[in-house]
This record gives structure tokens, C-alpha cells and sequence, in this order.
């Protein structure tokens, strides 16, 4: 269990963490999202102990990180920079850990045979993809067998074969009844492995709440109109009784009503429309909906349009 | 016993990346072969000499004379055991897995100080036998008085040169800024500070200076110096102390 108080990182003016509150519990995959610069990597050294909190506490299983004996066998991390030392093996980088933490040898093995590094363990890791650089770091967290892992951006330069195979691996620690935190600025990554999901943008927590919970708030329909008569199109509707919202483009959005409904509604009115199309929210729609007043670098061409009224419901604090 | 963990640890690392080998190996090749380079030169001049020069003819410490360049290969092995945790971000991981950060840093230096101190000595004492052996009827033995404590001595230089770097790189983590302060540190400042009277006092008390005091055997004539070969070394040092423990106090507060 990793446990989150009012955690807060200032760097000078700049807040790359604000009062974080939340809990990391066992047995399931508990996802780290955010986009870019949004403090996820910054959290996560500072449950290390690498980076020292401005303010609040961050406790691992009830005891600060410089407390605990031996951590790599109670806590194994991925961080996202390499951290490795290119000129040293993969089998002496791994050694030097498990001797630090009074850990057998024979785990260096166990962990290079795992990862599937065991044929490249004496190459130097400089000679490594970004990939086998991926499986080292990850062979590193589980070195110690330990109740906690945390992985910073675990998929970044994975192939299909190798995102499968930390996916199953992330779903198979956590059903072993492990904690696993695991941090991605991919929504869609999330919603495959994550049971239950913390949110932050700029520093702060946007959202606490179990995947099922996310997705079934929204993935909601809803259904796009377009008609060169929007002003009529607008009044029919307000006197139906349907709200529409205004979505860019001139298109129009309503919830909460069929399709079918509107077209009947419009043909009665006499209606022009140039599209009637019920549409499915995507995650990542909503992700970037919850996160657009957040996100720090925007790309200002085409930047989605937020809808007001959504995510509103679950933002916590 | 974390510690003892710690130093297994940091022998692994020390032992596993070619860097260690070839600063090592150039420390004692530069050293050795420089030695006996100026020694050889030493013997064809010393007919030359005046009276005042063969006064103050120093065997022992011209057989060292390799030192003034080998130690600058010290210098590099002291800045890269440090300063490679830094520029590959390996510090994240060994904190990580190390967090009691006083443990971390003194179980390196002391595994890189005990490699340091080996290598030193064996250095120090076949530069004495090949320079010696070089001098040919001016050469000193073992057995004067006072070599044995300079040839003993010349190993313990070469380690705190290498230990002083230590601690500086841990200060200043990157090393190129590391050794860019460290190498004419000692390879300059030294020396320009000799030229001038007023300076030349300050410059004795520099870590260099002071500690080589200890491989002198023969003091030059009107020796003037406020120190002895031990009190010189002890100078030396209190300054690897004091970098030791502005490394220390700067690794404890920083975020990593």
C-alpha cells in the first residue's frame, strides 16, 4: 500500500505537485494518468524518497521509504529515465542492486530469465534498445519479490509483443494480490490494464475512482446534428424540450435522446439536416476533457473544444 | 549488516565498468615510466650540477617526479567512480535502493579509497625501485633514512588525491565541471601561485603541495616551510575532509 497526504513539490514559483491525497491498495492495478509534465514522474520519486516533498508525507506500507530495510524487497520501481550505467552488463547492473539488498544471486537469474534478457545478460547496456533497456529496468523492480511495484511510463519504446507481455505481467502481479502502480499519459493504455484510476493534471488530483466507474460515466452517447437551419433546428428542439450544445464546427449536441427522435422531430419541422449521427464518447475523449484546462503544452491547432457539463460529477476536491 | 551490503555492492559496480581499469592502469604506467624518464635525466645532469643542487639532490623524490601527471589520472578515477552515477542516472537507482544516503556515499568512496590505496602503494614502491634503478650510483635505498616513510608516503598522496576528488565530484556531480575545477587545480594554480612571494605562502597550504611534502627526503637547501612530511599530509587531509563533508551535507538535502 502506498499511502498519499497532501504530497506537494514547489520548484521555486513553480508547483509540480499540489497537496496530493490518495491511496495506491493491493490486488489491483491502480493507474497513474496525466499528460505531459502533469507531476506523475515527480510523485513517483518522491515516493522513493529521491525527491524531497515541499510538503505532506508519503508512506509506504505505514513507513517512509529511507526507513525501510532492504527496499528493493518491499518496493521495486521502473523510473523513466534509463538510470542504468551503459558501460556496466545487464547481469552486473542486477548484481550490484540485489548485494545492496542482501538479496541471493540466484534472483538475478530468476529476474534476467523473466524479462527474457538472459542471452544479452553479459553485453554491455549500452548496446541495448529502448525496449531491452525497458526489460532491465523492469527485471530491476522485480529483483527483490516485493508486495509494491511502480512503473513510470512501463510501455514507452515496447513493441506489440513486449506491451502485451507487461500488461499480462502488470495483471498477473496484481493477482497475486501485490499492489501495482503504474503511470501512462494513454488513456486507451489504461483502460487495459487499470482497475482502478488517479487522475492529475498540472500537480493536481483531477479524478480518484475505479475504472468501471470512469468508463460507465463516460462512454455516454450521444448524437451529433448539422442542418443549415440551426437557428430552427434549436428552437424545435428547445421546445421539445431537448438541450442541445454547441460543439464546433456548427454541429450540435444532444444527450439523452435517440436519434430516431430528432430526425422525426426535424422531418415534422420541416427540417433540413446534413448529419443525424449517434456517437460513443471515447475514454480518451474524456481523459482529455477532464484534463484540457490542465494540460501545460498545448498544441493549438485543432485542440478539442471542451464540453462544459462533462466530468464535472466526479472531479474530486 | 547494510553496510557490509552496501560495499559488496559498490565493489560490483567498481569492478564492472572499464573506466576503473583504464584510470587506474594510466596512474600507475604515467607515474612509473615519467619517473623513470626524469630519473635518467637526473643522472646524466647531475655532473653538471653546482655544489648548492647536489646538496639538496633528492633521490627518493625525483623517482616520484611521474606523480605530478599521474595524479591527474587519480584525478579522473576519483571524479568518474562518483560522477558516473550522476551523468547516467544509475544515483536514481542506487538511491532507490540505497536511501540512507550517508551509507550510500561512504561505502563508494570507502571501496574506492581501499582500490585506490592498493594500487597506490604498489605504484609508489616500484616507481621508487625503477627511478632508483635508474639514478644508478645516486640512488637511495629502502633503508635510508626516511624513504621508507616517503615511499609509503607517495602512495598515501596519490590515494587522497584520488579521495579529494571524490568528494569534490560529489559536490559538484557533473564531471566535466568536476574536472575541468580539479585538473588545473592541480596541475596550474600551483605552480602560478609559486611565482609570486605573496601567493607562494597560500600555495603551500594547497592539498597538492602540503601532501607532497611527504615524499621529500632531502629538504632543499633554506628549506622555510611551517610543516613537516606528516603535519603536509595531514593538511592535505583536512582538505579531503572538508570535501568529503561538503559532498555529504550536499547529497543529504538534494533531490536526487
Amino acid at each position: 500500500m502506498i499511502e498519499l497526504e497532501g504530497l506537494t513539490k514547489r520548484y521555486g514559483e513553480k508547483v509540480a505537485v499540489n497537496d496530493l491525497t490518495f491511496t495506491v491498495r493491493p490486488g489491483i492495478v491502480t493507474g497513474f494518468l496525466g499528460p505531459n509534465g502533469a507531476g506523475k514522474s515527480t510523485t513517483m520519486r518522491m515516493i522513493l524518497g529521491l525527491d524531497r516533498p515541499t510538503a505532506g508525507d508519503v508512506r509506504i506500507d505505514g513507513t517512509h521509504y529511507d526507513r525501510l530495510k532492504d527496499p528493493l524487497t518491499c518496493i521495486g520501481a521502473l523510473l523513466e529515465a534509463k538510470g542504468v550505467h551503459p558501460g556496466r552488463s545487464a547481469y552486473h547492473h542486477l548484481l550490484c542492486l540485489a548485494q545492496s539488498n542482501g538479496i541471493p544471486r540466484r534472483r538475478v537469474h530468476e529476474v534476467l530469465d523473466t524479462v527474457g534478457l538472459t542471452a544479452v545478460a553479459r553485453k554491455k547496456a549500452k548496446g541495448f534498445s529502448l525496449g531491452m533497456g525497458q526489460r532491465l529496468g523492469i527485471a530491476a523492480a522485480l529483483l527483490g519479490d516485493p508486495r509494491i511495484l511502480m512503473f513510470d511510463e512501463p510501455v514507452n519504446g515496447l513493441d506489440p509483443e513486449g506491451i502485451h507481455w507487461i500488461r499480462t505481467l502488470m495483471k498477473t502481479l496484481a493477482a497475486q494480490g501485490r499492489t501495482v502502480f503504474v503511470s501512462s499519459h494513454l488513456m486507451s493504455e489504461m483502460a487495459l490494464t487499470a482497475d482502478h484510476l488517479v487522475v492529475i493534471g498540472q500537480g493536481r488530483l483531477l479524478a480518484d475512482t475505479s475504472m468501471a466507474d470512469f468508463i460507465e460515466r463516460n462512454s455516454r452517447s450521444y448524437v451529433r446534428i448539422r442542418s443549415p437551419q440551426r437557428e430552427r433546428l434549436l428552437d424545435v428542439l428547445h421546445r421539445a424540450g431537448i438541450t442541445a450544445v454547441e460543439s464546433g464546427n456548427g454541429a450540435l449536441e444532444v444527450d439523452g435522446s435517440k436519434a430516431e427522435h430528432i430526425g422525426e422531430l426535424a422531418a415534422r419541422n420541416q427540417l433540413v439536416l446534413h448529419e443525424l449521427s449517434p456517437q460513443q464518447a471515447s475514454l480518451e475523449e474524456a481523459f482529455m476533457q477532464l484534463t484540457a484546462e490542465s494540460v501545460e503544452y498545448h498544441a493549438h491547432a485543432d485542440a478539442p473544444v471542451p464540453r462544459q457539463q462533462w466530468g464535472d460529477g466526479w472531479k474530486r476536491g | 549488516m547494510a553496510a557490509a551490503q552496501v560495499v559488496r555492492s559498490e565493489w560490483t559496480k567498481i569492478r564492472s565498468v572499464a573506466s576503473t581499469v583504464w584510470t587506474l592502469s594510466l596512474a600507475v604506467v604515467v607515474t612509473i615510466a615519467l619517473g623513470m624518464l626524469i630519473s635518467a635525466l637526473s643522472r646524466s645532469e647531475f655532473d653538471g650540477m653546482g655544489a648548492r643542487d647536489r646538496l639538496s639532490f633528492d633521490p627518493t623524490f625525483i623517482s616520484f617526479a611521474g606523480m605530478s601527471l599521474g595524479q591527474l589520472a587519480m584525478v579522473v578515477f576519483g571524479v568518474l567512480v562518483v560522477s558516473n552515477e550522476y551523468s547516467t542516472g544509475m544515483i536514481r537507482t542506487s538511491l532507490a535502493a540505497v536511501p540512507q544516503r550517508g551509507t550510500f556515499l561512504f561505502g563508494k568512496i570507502a571501496v574506492a579509497t581501499v582500490l585506490a590505496l592498493v594500487v597506490s602503494l604498489a605504484t609508489s614502491f616500484a616507481a621508487f625501485f625503477l627511478g632508483q634503478a635508474m639514478l644508478g650510483e645516486h640512488r637511495a635505498s629502502l633503508g635510508d633514512d626516511g624513504v621508507l616513510r616517503a615511499v609509503i608516503g607517495g602512495g598515501l598522496y596519490m590515494t587522497l588525491i584520488a579521495v579529494f576528488s571524490m568528494g569534490v565530484a560529489t559536490m559538484l556531480r557533473s564531471p566535466m565541471l568536476s574536472l575541468g575545477i580539479l585538473v588545473p587545480f592541480f596541475f596550474l594554480i600551483s605552480s602560478v601561485l609559486g611565482y609570486v612571494d605573496a601567493t607562494e605562502e597560500v600555495g603551500r597550504f594547497l592539498p597538492d603541495q602540503a601532501g607532497s611534502r611527504i615524499m621529500q627526503v632531502v629538504p632543499p637547501v633554506d628549506d622555510d616551510t611551517p610543516y613537516g612530511p606528516w603535519g603536509g599530509l595531514g593538511i592535505m587531509a583536512l582538505w579531503v575532509v572538508a570535501a568529503l563533508v561538503g559532498g555529504y551535507a550536499l547529497l543529504k538535502r538534494r533531490d536526487a
